[in-house]
């Protein structure tokens, strides 16, 4: 069940940023459905035996503080082990904070500043056009990146360069560091601007494996010469409730006693936690 | 110069498909030929650069030998980040063209000077820097760049179509290149400002003062052995520059000259904490700012007068 696989991302990832002291854990758990469904779901290509392969589909991920996910997703396709996820953040690992190309089998391009994660994919894209490449580029775009300038001059090209092998997934959860996105700079209505720029637009559960599996499959077949965004409606912090839709745990970590309570929420036993 | 890199572009990208030419809403008529010839490799990105530089990053990624081509300004400073994080940061072999180097849009002012591109760009760690001064140097350059696997950034300024170099000097990149010999002190310069340094250095002659020209193409990697030969030759060395002299040539002299126990008297002529002032052609707005030949003549004639047994060289 994609369900169960999600469920043990999930866990992957709190006992990575356990080891490692830090990390994004609740823009991480948000995104958790969204990338088991291209990498689990039979969305993406990839080739398991060789993350190099010319052919692949790609993954940018622009909000590239949800590392956790990324990174655990990686280990569940075999291109990290159990040991190097669980050296996140630590002395010596390849793992940091913010994905890192060219270190990590599986992870596209180097992200962290927000910004810059859709730019690098319209490159991609449009290289992959070039060499008549039926390889597709996905993009996970935080809602609060959307503030960022250059975020809308990609989405421009995009749509002038008729980019149909682009899909961007938005992770909609609504919230940014300093709170709700609505409040600190209003996005809405986000599908009428992305429509406005030239893309197709669909929301989507992002939550939902399923349906998220299938709009993103059709979404491969229908790929035309338009661009691709998909609204994924997102709780952040999902998984852990007294992290749900909580903007302190955009980058806070869980003390002792909250410890507990991740575990009993996640099902993580203590000698996972300690693997 | 503008020209002589098109064309060199153009010979390239004729040879290698995976060469291509992306512009930021810049290089009407002059790309033309590329264009006609060449549809599938051009691509203008509009008033976007720093997507562009990114953009460029990606196709990089994916194997491609993007040369990204805008106004030089828009290139270093507006697109500082996505120079750093997207082609620095990850090696990607993309080569930026920054145009109107120095003072070349003389006529628009500092908005569109590219006087500190050198001092920001020169400590981002994987970047080539090249800023060639004459044709060949140009087409030198250009090849060089992509030849070289990773970030390159290239400066370029007019159209001067006079060549500095004698038919049999060869332009080595990386190297020091020395256009003219002297006996009393040397002038290192970069860029197009060489033409003004070596009528200055006529002048110099005129007064008994025998200059060397050196021409620094290439910023870096630097060629510091080259001009630690030039400091055991020479007490007074000059940088002259069409930019800011913090940050640029003269810092990057001061700083290798320093590192090196090296007791050379230093001067560094060319934009001292200040924008370049005033508008018109190229030449009117160096002269405005004591950077035409007249200028550098002066400084450098007065700054000697002013040191007691300048003549006699210590080393």
């Amino acid at each position: 069940m994609l369900e169960d696989i999600a469920k043990e991302i999930r866990k992957d990832i709190m006992i990575a940023a356990y080891h490692g002291k830090s990390g994004h854990l609740a823009s991480a758990f948000s995104a958790v459905e969204i990338l088991t469904a291209l990498y689990v779901g039979d969305v993406m290509r990839y080739d398991k035996s060789n993350p190099y392969w010319e052919d692949r589909d790609k993954l940018v991920l622009s909000k590239g503080h949800a590392s956790l996910a990324l990174y655990s997703v990686l280990k569940r396709i075999g291109y990290l082990s159990a040991e190097e996820l669980n050296t996140f953040c630590q002395p010596g690992s390849l793992l940091g904070g913010e994905p890192k190309y060219g270190d990590i089998p599986g992870v596209e391009a180097t992200t962290g500043s927000l910004g810059h994660g859709l730019s690098f994919a319209v490159g991609i894209a449009m290289a992959n056009k070039l060499d008549r490449k039926d390889s597709r580029v996905y993009v996970l775009l935080g809602d609060g990146e959307c503030q960022e300038g250059s975020v809308w001059e990609a989405a421009m090209s995009a749509s002038h360069h008729k980019l149909g092998n682009l899909t961007v997934i938005l992770d909609r959860n609504k919230l940014q560091a300093m709170g709700d996105t609505e409040e600190i700079v209003k996005l809405n209505s986000l599908e009428e601007k992305w429509r406005g720029f030239g893309w197709s637009v669909q929301e989507q559960d992002g939550h939902n494996i399923e349906t998220m599996i299938e709009v993103l499959k059709k979404d491969r077949e229908d790929a035309k010469e338009q661009p691709r965004l998909i609204i994924a409606n997102t709780i952040k912090g999902k998984g852990v409730s007294f992290m749900e839709n909580v903007p302190i745990w955009h980058y806070r970590m869980p003390n002792e006693e909250e410890l507990q309570l991740v575990k009993k929420e996640l099902e993580i036993t203590e000698e996972e936690l300690l693997s | 110069m503008r020209n002589t890199y098109l064309r060199e572009l153009y010979e390239i990208a004729r040879e290698d498909k995976n060469v291509l030419s992306l512009v930021s809403d810049n290089g009407l008529i002059v790309y033309d030929d590329f264009r006609r010839d060449m549809p599938e490799q051009y691509f203008n990105f509009g008033i976007s650069e720093g997507h562009m530089v990114t953009a460029a990053a990606g196709m990089a990624s994916c194997g491609k030998i993007p040369f990204a081509y805008t106004i030089g300004a828009f290139l270093a400073y507006r697109s500082y980040e996505f120079i750093r994080l997207d082609m620095c940061l990850q090696k990607l072999n993309v080569k930026l063209v920054g145009i109107g180097a120095g003072v070349t849009y003389g006529y628009l002012g500092p908005t569109h000077h590219t006087t500190e591109d050198l001092a920001v760009l020169r400590c981002i760690p994987n970047l080539t820097l090249l800023s060639p001064a004459t044709p060949r140097e140009t087409r030198a350059l250009v090849r060089y760049a992509y030849e070289t696997i990773g970030p390159v950034y290239l400066r370029i300024g007019n159209n001067l179509p006079k060549e500095l170099y004698c038919e049999d000097m060869e332009v080595v990149p990386g190297k020091l290149s020395t256009l003219r010999k002297g006996e009393d002190i040397a002038i290192l310069a970069t860029g197009e400002i060489l033409y003004q340094v070596m009528e200055a250095a006529e002048r110099l002659s005129k007064k008994g003062i025998e200059a060397e020209v050196i021409s620094v193409h290439t910023i870096k990697p630097f060629d510091e052995q080259g001009l630690l030969e030039v400091a055991k030759k020479y007490e007074h060395i000059y940088s002259v520059e069409e930019h800011s002299v913090s940050g640029g040539l003269g810092g990057l002299l001061a700083e290798t000259l320093t590192a090196n126990g090296c007791r050379n008297r230093l001067a560094r002529i060319g934009l001292d904490g200040c924008f370049a002032k005033g508008y018109g052609t190229p030449i009117q707005v160096l002269t405005a700012n004591g950077l035409d030949a007249e200028g550098i003549y002066q400084k450098i004639i007065n700054g000697l007068e002013q040191r007691e047994g300048w003549k006699k060289n210590i080393y």
